[in-house]
């Protein structure tokens, strides 16, 4: 995924606007967030004078104490992040185990059972949140985290995208190679299969993580009390505060973030990477 | 390097046939593979595929949550068709689709047409740059965008009467709503798309784009000729997951007008068909009615969804 590779790309020289294009791209794309730091560092009289203030002001640390005032903001962070850690690293674990026995392992049903894992990824979930929510209601699990967590673990994609994996880098000689020195198919897994698979795994948990961080309709529904929100609820409820102050909504949002562009600096190319592969498809 | 088409289908080497087993095995060695799929299938059947069939029949049903459960047949979409707020919500859920459909498709092809030319130099950052709006989440896109948008402090309005044109009210008029929001899903995106488009475009042969440029391919031509046609398979996909997950819009909606949020607006003038749902549902505990705005919003996803597949099947491959 470098520019040397040699398949695919077009010839000729790079006109500069090209370049011109990129940029402008990058600058909407980037330019959003810049703005939610200008606007969550000032102070309303600043962030509503025009001209607007284009640098950041010294504001920012009173807002994040109104935010903290407002909602336990702290809390929601963790919230988000069991959430979001739990949802990514399950998917990265079932989905493995699942694909592995579809990709390596026979067994009566499992031609039908795969046909089945691939048409659940036609069914639009999302629209039945009503009967969701009376499940969740009859289980008792309503305003709790696990009623985030556990729908959240299965995957379908993620079935696919391990048993393209392990389809693809393990090869039956070192499986049959394993069982001749007497690996049960439990061994076999965690010490051969998945730690040659833990990259597309990674990925695989990696967007797990963020689309679970970044999930706003179905904890909406779900979560009652403040000390249970995940950030973007908390978002939600710092936005009902809006007119008290301008910025305040604006640094919630900020602070909510802040986390997923770290994450994003440490391995953002692992995730273009995962994107470029095929990976991640809706 | 494997491209988003051939994921699309069973992998080749799906090990066929399957490893040869030693033939001594225990219960416990034969059960495995079902103890490893059974977790999926679990979660799926409960949290999902049930959820998804009793939609269907909680909408025959005048249910509420806290009373009684009558089943009253149809009745719930006789009044549905009657009601001009569902069809008010299905008109703003169509308008703000295709108001964020199209120029992100058409952005996105442009966009992974350059991004693949041979000689870019800092790629990299490029492409990190173009996926940033898809790490962020749409809460925290909604309340910048409306800022930015705003009619009294906003900094689009304020650039508009730069030029002299009067301030525009994006949130409280319908076209301006929709567009807001579109605009919030544009940019969300484009980049992920664009990506897309660029893994596919990495799987035809180079040769493709030199010989047309010998034979005097300009860049456009070899857009219209060459990209465009061979990224046919992606485009269809993009184009119908972008018809699912668009015409569930909910969040951008919700969290623009802060005033009336479940209405999006005193004259509902960007309430979406998922946000109507969740009204009736959740604020008026009308959990048949609310279903039966499911079961219609799932109808409308599959329409729209075919037919956007036939369209799509339909870009010529000429070469």
């Amino acid at each position: 995924m470098t520019s040397t590779a040699p398949r695919g790309r077009q010839p000729g020289r790079v006109r500069w606007w090209t370049y011109l294009l990129l940029c402008a791209a990058t600058a909407a794309c980037l330019f959003p967030l810049y703005w939610m730091f200008i606007v969550a560092t000032t102070d309303t009289a600043t962030a509503t004078k025009m001209p607007p203030e284009i640098v950041p002001g010294g504001n920012f640390f009173h807002l994040v104490g109104l935010v903290l005032e407002t909602v336990p903001f702290v809390q929601s962070l963790l919230n988000s992040l069991v959430v979001a850690t739990a949802i990514g690293v399950g998917q990265a674990v079932l989905c493995a185990l699942a694909g592995f026995a579809f990709a390596k392992l026979r067994f009566r049903g499992r031609n039908a059972l795969f046909v089945i894992v691939v048409l659940t990824m036609t069914v639009p979930t999302q629209l039945s949140v009503i009967p969701q929510y009376m499940i969740m209601s009859e289980l008792g699990w309503v305003d709790t985290l696990q009623a985030l967590i556990v729908p959240g673990l299965a995957s379908a994609f993620g079935i696919f995208w391990m048993r393209q994996h392990i389809s693809a880098t393990i090869s039956d000689e070192l499986m049959q190679a394993a069982r001749i020195d007497g690996a049960s198919t439990g061994q076999v897994f965690w010490r051969i299969a998945f730690p040659i698979v833990r990259p597309a795994a990674f990925v695989l948990g990696l967007f797990g993580f963020v689309t679970a961080w970044n999930d706003f309709l179905w904890p909406f529904i779900v979560l009652k009390s403040p000390e249970r929100y995940t950030a973007q609820i908390a978002i939600k409820a710092l936005q009902n505060s809006y007119d008290v102050d301008l910025g305040l909504a604006m640094s919630g949002s900020f602070l909510a973030t802040i986390p997923l562009v770290v994450l994003f600096v440490l391995v953002g190319r692992r995730m273009v990477a995962g994107i470029l592969e095929g990976a991640f498809k809706g | 390097m494997s491209t988003v088409t051939a994921t699309l289908t069973p992998a080749p080497s799906a090990a066929l046939p399957p490893p040869a087993e030693p033939k001594a095995r225990g219960l416990g060695e034969r059960l495995a593979p079902y103890a490893y799929v059974a977790p999926f299938f679990v979660i799926f059947g409960v949290f999902g595929l049930f959820p998804f069939a009793f939609t269907f029949y909680v909408a025959l049903f005048d249910w509420n949550p806290i009373g009684d459960q009558v089943f009253i047949g149809a009745d719930n979409f006789t009044r549905m068709f009657a009601d001009p707020r569902f069809w008010n919500a299905a008109g703003n859920t169509v308008s703000i689709w295709a108001l964020s459909t199209v120029p992100q498709l058409l952005l996105a092809l442009v966009l992974a047409h350059v991004l693949n030319h041979a000689r870019l130099r800092f790629a990299l950052f490029f492409r990190m740059s173009v996926l940033v709006p898809y790490i962020t989440s749409v809460a925290a896109t909604a309340i910048v965008f409306a800022q930015l948008f705003d009619r009294d402090y906003g900094l689009l309005n304020w650039l508009l009467g730069l030029v002299g044109i009067e301030p525009i009210d994006f949130v409280q008029s319908t076209w301006g709503s929709h567009l807001l929001i579109a605009t919030m899903v544009t940019w969300r995106w484009f980049g992920y798309t664009t990506l897309l488009y660029l893994a596919s475009l990495q799987a035809v042969p180079r040769s493709v784009f030199e010989a047309a440029a010998i034979d005097g391919a300009g860049p456009w031509q070899r857009f219209r000729h060459i990209t465009v046609p061979s990224l046919r398979p992606v485009i269809i996909f993009t184009v119908v997951t972008s018809t699912i997950g668009g015409l569930q819009i909910f969040t951008e909606p919700l969290l623009i007008a802060s005033g009336a949020p479940l209405t999006c607006g005193a004259v509902r003038q960007c309430q979406t068909l998922t946000l109507f749902l969740y009204e009736q549902g959740f604020g008026q505990f009308e959990f048949g009615y609310g279903s039966a705005i499911g079961v219609a919003l799932f109808a409308m996803v599959v329409v729209i969804a075919a037919i956007n597949y036939v369209l799509s099947t339909r870009i010529k491959a000429d070469r």
